[in-house]
């Protein structure tokens, strides 16, 4: 390896950190319009989720097409205790986490023995039921058209009750969680679900608990998820059940596979690139094809996405850093390399 | 308990479960000769169904009608294996699922584009009065789809046992590798799988639409019974997407009866988790060592 590539790994570990706190501090001064922001706002709460989620497929190895379900429980969560119960939003968002929690724990423990598309069924099939549950029991949830009236979130004197304070809010949280998470992955804990996902056999004849560190990963992706859920209904302030359902799932699925599934910083660009494609098909195609409705869009949408994951498998992040890494080297090699950019890569 | 209504709920929910067989047969040949889960397959459902209402409209007669939207729909399974599933050579498992999942989407944007979002019919197959048996009303349409449905696995049936393409594809099923050392193309061979598939999944949607009704988003949740009867099956054999269909299509239809209509689909679907925790296999799976 030469020396100016571990020079060229040392400083982007140090500085994509940095500058990307930097400029989320001081993006607000350049553009506070409400429509940058709450996009922003969206792309933070559903980062937090598809961090959540790249723990759980990315090191553990474990697939997951019901994390929408979680995500659903927080918001629900957090919605019922301060609308039904007049709880404070901070300990409804702490009580849903801990429900949420409890609901991955008891559901993980037969689940997490499945394999790949057993397994993918099974979490499938718990995301639709209770997809099903929130339209079902009117009585707690509302049904159908579901609750509002949610209060905002508040600090002392501060309430957040605007774009701009939310915003700092989620991405204080988004921090928060990669931090979380980069500590995790690159522990004892984060070195065994790698080990897991390599091989799980492997790794239990290496002494690795596989069954346990599953289980903890998986509960703590739910705990992650139910924060982000608990963050939307408190921006929203009113919610119903047609963000948590099967579509859900798959796009925090998509987003973590389009930015690379194993990696912390991936999620953030798959995120930001499912939602500026969105608004960007949005606003491209009226232009191009003036008589073609939002449908193209879809059309569009699913093409691309398409081709993103038959050329670039490994997810945009990856695949980019890759070939910035070492362009002649992937130039050479047809095979996706293995990683060499980020040591948690390793799989 | 009234015994009329018990046999109604039956009746309906085994015309539900041979549909959700045909489904499952998609994903069986397409799962054990290319390791895919192709979650595009509810899509060839809804475009089978959506096209033959189309040409109804142009009065083709039936069988025509039935004939073109399969052909049509493996033309498009094969397009889908050839443009989609063979540039990606060997990605990951995950990765061919949102490959498939990114096609779903573009199918469902199409369909939206040409059809809108109304819902449409076809008249049912033939306009006798439905009949009385034992205190159940049996519609016309019910008896078609389960003719039409047992002719397609009888077809079905012949091809693989007695037919060189359907055998070499059961070859692939049985060992991939060893079918290729035997000189069977894989690639070949996997479109052949898309085609069967999208062909199949058309005869779903449209002997289904009589009854149901047709409309741009019905593919989502066709596929997922489709694919949760082929996981209760074992996901290994034909026989057993028939088995898995109608027993998840009774459960949902006395599900949908005797406890609640609202939690059908959750009913299908606590069915499967359960299944899953007692026999990660599949009712029909076949108890798999595996090296490491």
């Amino acid at each position: 390896m030469s020396q100016d590539r571990v020079r060229r790994r040392r400083f982007i570990k140090t500085a994509f950190p940095v500058l990307l706190t930097l400029s989320l501090l001081l993006l607000p001064l350049f553009n506070d319009s409400s429509y940058v922001l709450s996009t922003l706002v969206f792309i933070g709460i559903y980062s937090i989720v598809t961090i959540s989620l790249c723990l759980l497929m990315g090191y553990a190895g474990q697939i997951s097409l019901g994390h929408a379900a979680f995500y659903g429980m927080g918001a629900y969560g957090s919605a019922i205790l301060t609308v039904k119960f007049g709880l404070n939003p901070w300990l409804a968002l702490l009580a849903a986490a801990a429900f949420t929690a409890l609901v991955a724990w008891a559901i993980g423990i037969p689940t997490l023995k499945l394999k790949e598309h057993y397994l993918a069924l099974a979490t499938l099939g718990f995301g639709v039921i209770v997809y099903i549950i929130f339209t079902q029991e009117t009585a707690w949830t509302g049904g159908p058209s579901g609750l509002s009236g949610i209060p905002y979130l508040s600090l002392g004197q501060l309430t957040f009750n605007n774009d701009l304070s939310y915003y700092y809010l989620v991405w204080a949280a988004v921090l928060f969680t990669i931090y979380l998470s980069s500590n995790i992955v690159n522990s004892r804990i984060g070195r065994a679900l790698r080990a897991i996902h390599g091989s799980e056999t492997a790794a239990e004849a290496m002494g690795v608990n596989t069954a346990a560190y599953k289980l903890q990963i998986f509960v703590l992706s739910a705990i992650f998820a139910s924060i982000a859920g608990s963050l939307y209904s408190h921006y929203i302030t009113m919610i119903n059940p047609s963000p948590f359902g099967f579509r859900m799932s798959i796009e925090f699925v998509l987003m973590a596979v389009v930015g690379g599934i194993a990696s912390i910083w991936g999620p953030l660009v798959g995120v930001s690139v499912v939602i500026f494609l969105t608004q960007l098909l949005r606003d491209l195609i009226p232009l191009l094809l003036p008589n073609a409705g939002g449908e193209m869009e879809l059309v569009a949408f699913g093409l691309i996405l398409s081709v993103i994951m038959i050329f670039m498998p490994e997810g945009l992040f990856r695949g980019l850093m890759d070939r910035w890494d070492n362009p002649v080297r992937y130039r050479k090699a047809k095979a996706p390399l293995p990683s060499s950019l980020w040591e948690e890569d390793e799989s | 308990m009234d015994p009329g209504q018990l046999l109604q709920l039956l009746i309906a929910g085994l015309v539900l479960g041979v549909i959700y067989a045909l489904i499952a047969v998609g994903f069986i040949t397409v799962y054990n000769v290319t390791g895919i889960i192709n979650f595009a397959q509810g899509e060839f459902v809804m475009l089978g169904a959506m096209l033959a209402v189309t040409l109804h409209k142009y009065n083709l007669p039936l069988p025509l009608i039935i004939l073109i939207a399969v052909a049509a729909m493996a033309v498009t399974g094969m397009l889908m294996q050839r443009l989609a599933i063979r540039p990606a050579k060997s990605a990951s498992l995950v990765t061919f699922i949102i490959i498939s999942i990114g096609i779903s989407i573009a199918l469902r944007g199409a369909a939206l584009l040409i059809w809108g979002t109304n819902p449409y019919t076809l008249p049912a197959f033939s306009n006798q009065a439905g009949l009385e048996w034992l205190g159940a009303h049996i519609q016309v349409q019910s008896l078609w789809i389960m003719a039409i449905t047992l002719m397609a696995f009888a077809g079905l049936f012949y091809f693989f046992e007695k037919t060189y393409p359907g055998k070499a594809v059961k070859a692939c099923v049985i060992n991939p590798n060893a079918a290729e050392l035997m000189g069977i193309n894989p690639q070949s061979m996997s479109l052949l799988a898309f085609a069967i598939a999208g062909g199949m999944g058309a005869l779903a949607g449209v002997v289904i639409t009589p009854i149901t009704l047709a409309s741009y988003d019905m593919g989502l949740m066709f596929g997922l019974k489709g694919f949760v009867a082929a996981v209760l099956g074992g996901l290994t054999s034909v026989p057993g997407a028939l088995v898995g269909g109608v027993l998840l299509g009774v459960l949902e239809s006395l599900g949908a009866g005797y406890i609640s209509s609202g939690y059908k689909d959750a009913l299908a679907f606590l069915i499967l988790v359960l299944i899953l925790f007692v026999k990660p296999d599949g009712l029909l799976g076949k108890i798999r060592g595996n090296r490491v």
